[in-house]
């Protein structure tokens, strides 16, 4: 009951943002769903409504509540308090076996004393089908996950993918209204993995099932989803659509998670963001703010103006910066540039080679999205270079006289490593 | 091996010998016509074999036993499964010591225990017969049940029961269809096991018995009176069942192409 309250009370100041879907087409409606196991608690007020046909993915990291989450959809779990229905019917007080929910689990779970034929076919075999029936839906679901040429075998005798498929049939040949899958793709290699997410994807078309898929990769997630609800310390901290979630991340740490970011903290007044020494309009209200800024929205600038036409309603925000470092991925490079005023910044370009020494780069205003602070103990960096830096400016300077770091990790870029000009010229201002 | 010192492969050979002589010579013996002195056994015969054939009160020992080792089995499955499974997934107080003190009739010396039921039988004025004997077997050897499911509960991979929950099937069909197949191994390995012990059980049942002997107390009973070959023959037929016995569980492991810890166990144990 403490624990309710305590639930309650956060619920005001809930991070959530979400943008949902209009509530008639929707099929699973999980409402301030709360779960604790003893004193720790998993999951806070979660609200989400999943729509029919959708690809929703649940994305966060180890211990976020994504997997607890998805266990209370297949009755394995019952939440602490709130509840989940489905087609307006309550789900959380149904045992498992009286769902029309399926899941694929992430070791797979098949049977080891049954063939794939026998595998398969359990769902409807307990469901006391008719044997030609069961016989028919069975070869079709192999047929489905190209698997036929298996029937026979033992689980032991195939491979992890091929295993895989078979708990993805054996989920899918009972009809269910909404599957289920729990990082069915993790123990798979890189390869694999890739050629399985185009393929559930289509498979997930084809059927017009639901999907809700948990998975802790935000790269997974951005393939194959058609919103992402993402969890941070058993809290929903967005659910958007891939596009919108990487375009408009709501907090720092969404910003953060998926993909990578520069986070500027600027001051606004008037309209203006000020940040070091780069500014750019906005129309969020004065004060403290935080902004996300993607290493691919910066370009190198052109000695000629951009064309026109191309760029007229965006004003495009131009500064020097110097190269201090440059990593090399393939088709894109990662460059870290310091500019006039100490702020170190990552951008993304193609590759090419760049001369050392002063370079101009722009960006679109637009493309500095206001990000609230996220709160609470996260292990990210979250308040970007100026507090931080300047806080703890005594033990930066002296970590990191090395001006040129030769590996770096792009979200930390605003707040791990500063120079120490960067940091004299804050003290300047802040003066 | 071919580079192994010499010594190695000797001592070896020592062990071996050291192990089966004892039994070949048994054996040996069952087929001397003089009887169970001299060496080397001399005027091979299957006459030993053919008094044992018509000795009744053997026979009925035999046929004692089997009963014993039979019901022993069944009790302490019937009451050992389920206690492994509480072990397994229930949470109870006092649990811990429940998993300690189940194992405690094993090692526990067959004089006390045998002791400790006579007493309660006497007490309760119950009547020393067979059944005596089977419900101390019983008692006895369902620490062997639990053990032996509780390790098989702990290899067996949740998720499958989840799996087939959320497939439709309810807690008890999830039971009989997932749980029990998963730990059949277990459960053959623990009823051989049960069996075999309770069928050379001595100490236990020279406290419980009433009138009607099981074959180790007509065995014990026999050699007060003189070593005759006709017991050779019988231990001979025994440990060929043994044999026989092994054999078939080896086979039904390798069939199951399960690589389980307990068959080995067991091999060894029956094999002792």
């Amino acid at each position: 009951m403490q624990a309710a309250k305590k639930n309650m009370a956060t619920k005001t100041e809930s991070a959530t943002t979400q943008t949902s879907p209009s509530t008639s087409n929707s099929l699973v409606s999980i409402r301030s769903v709360a779960k604790n196991f003893g004193k720790n608690i998993v999951l806070r007020d979660i609200s989400l409504e999943i729509a029919e046909g959708e690809f929703l993915t649940i994305l966060g990291e180890s211990g976020s509540g994504k997997t607890t989450l998805l266990r209370i959809l297949a009755g394995f779990e019952h939440p602490t308090s709130g509840e989940v229905w489905m087609s307006n019917e309550r789900l959380d007080t149904q045992p498992p076996y009286r769902r029309r929910v399926n899941t694929v689990f992430q070791s797979y779970a098949l049977f080891p004393h049954m063939t794939v034929e026998q595998n398969v076919g359990y769902g409807l075999s307990i469901a006391k089908r008719p044997a030609a029936e069961i016989e028919q839906r069975v070869s079709e679901a192999l047929a489905k996950v190209k698997m036929s040429a298996y029937a026979k075998s033992k689980p032991s005798k195939i491979s992890g993918g091929q295993q895989q498929r078979i708990a993805l049939a054996r989920a899918l040949v009972n009809r269910p209204q909404v599957l289920l899958l729990d990082e069915p793709l993790s123990a798979l290699d890189a390869n694999l993995r890739r050629e399985m997410q185009v393929e559930l994807k289509a498979l997930q078309r084809e059927v017009g099932i639901t999907f809700i898929f948990v998975t802790h990769d935000q790269e997974e997630a951005m393939v194959m989803s058609d919103r992402i609800a993402l969890l941070r310390s058993g809290e929903l901290e967005q659910v958007a659509s891939p596009r919108e979630i990487y375009s408009r991340p709501a907090t720092s740490y969404t910003a953060q998670f998926i993909g990578h970011t520069n986070l500027l903290h600027a001051d606004v007044l008037n309209g203006t963001a000020m940040c070091d020494r780069l500014t750019w309009p906005t129309t969020i209200a004065d004060g403290e703010a935080l902004f996300s800024l993607r290493p691919e929205s910066i370009r190198i600038a052109r000695i000629a103006p951009p064309a026109i036409g191309q760029q007229k309603a965006e004003p495009s925000i131009r500064f020097r910066a110097t190269l201090r470092d440059q990593v090399f991925h393939g088709a894109t490079e990662l460059l870290r540039v310091e500019c006039a005023g100490g702020l170190l910044l990552t951008i993304r370009t193609a590759s090419r080679d760049l001369p050392k020494g002063p370079l101009e780069f722009e960006f679109n205003a637009a493309d500095a999205v206001p990000v609230r602070a996220t709160r609470l103990g996260s292990n990210a960096p979250d308040s970007a270079s100026k507090d931080s830096a300047s806080k703890d400016s005594s033990s930066v300077n002296s970590s990191s006289t090395d001006s040129k770091p030769k590996d770096f990790k792009v979200q930390d870029s605003n707040t791990e490593v500063a120079s120490p000009k960067f940091i004299k010229s804050v003290k300047k201002e802040s003066a | 091996m071919n580079g192994s010192p010499l010594w190695l492969k000797a001592h070896a050979l020592l062990v071996f010998a050291f192990l089966y002589l004892p039994i070949a010579i048994l054996i040996l013996y069952s087929f001397n016509g003089q009887g169970v002195g001299g060496f080397p056994p001399r005027d091979l015969t299957l006459n030993w074999y053919r008094i044992l054939f018509n000795d009744a009160a053997i026979w009925d020992s035999v046929l004692n036993s089997l009963l014993v080792a039979a019901s022993a089995m069944f009790i302490a499955l019937l009451f050992g499964i389920p206690a492994a499974l509480a072990l397994d997934r229930a949470n109870f107080p006092g649990k811990a010591l429940f998993r300690r003190l189940v194992l405690l009739p094993l090692i526990l010396p067959g004089i006390i225990t045998g002791l400790s039921l006579l007493m309660l039988f006497r007490v309760s004025n119950v009547k020393l017969s067979l059944l005596t004997i089977i419900l101390g077997h019983g008692t006895a050897l369902i620490s062997v049940a639990t053990t032996e499911a509780f390790a098989g509960l702990q290899k067996l991979n949740r998720a499958q029961e989840e799996a087939s929950l959320d497939l439709g099937a309810t807690y008890w069909q999830t039971f009989w269809r997932i749980t029990v197949p998963n730990l059949k191994l277990s459960i053959i390995g623990a009823a051989l096991l049960i069996f075999t012990l309770s069928m050379d059980e001595i100490a236990v049942s020279f406290f419980l018995i009433g009138r009607d002997n099981t074959l180790p107390l007509e065995i014990w009973g026999r050699l007060r009176r003189g070593i005759t070959p006709e017991i050779n023959a019988i231990s001979t037929i025994i440990f060929m069942f043994s044999l026989a016995a092994i054999v078939l569980w080896y086979r039904l492991r390798t069939r199951a192409e399960v690589t389980s810890e307990i068959a080995a166990e067991l091999v060894e144990t029956a094999g002792s």
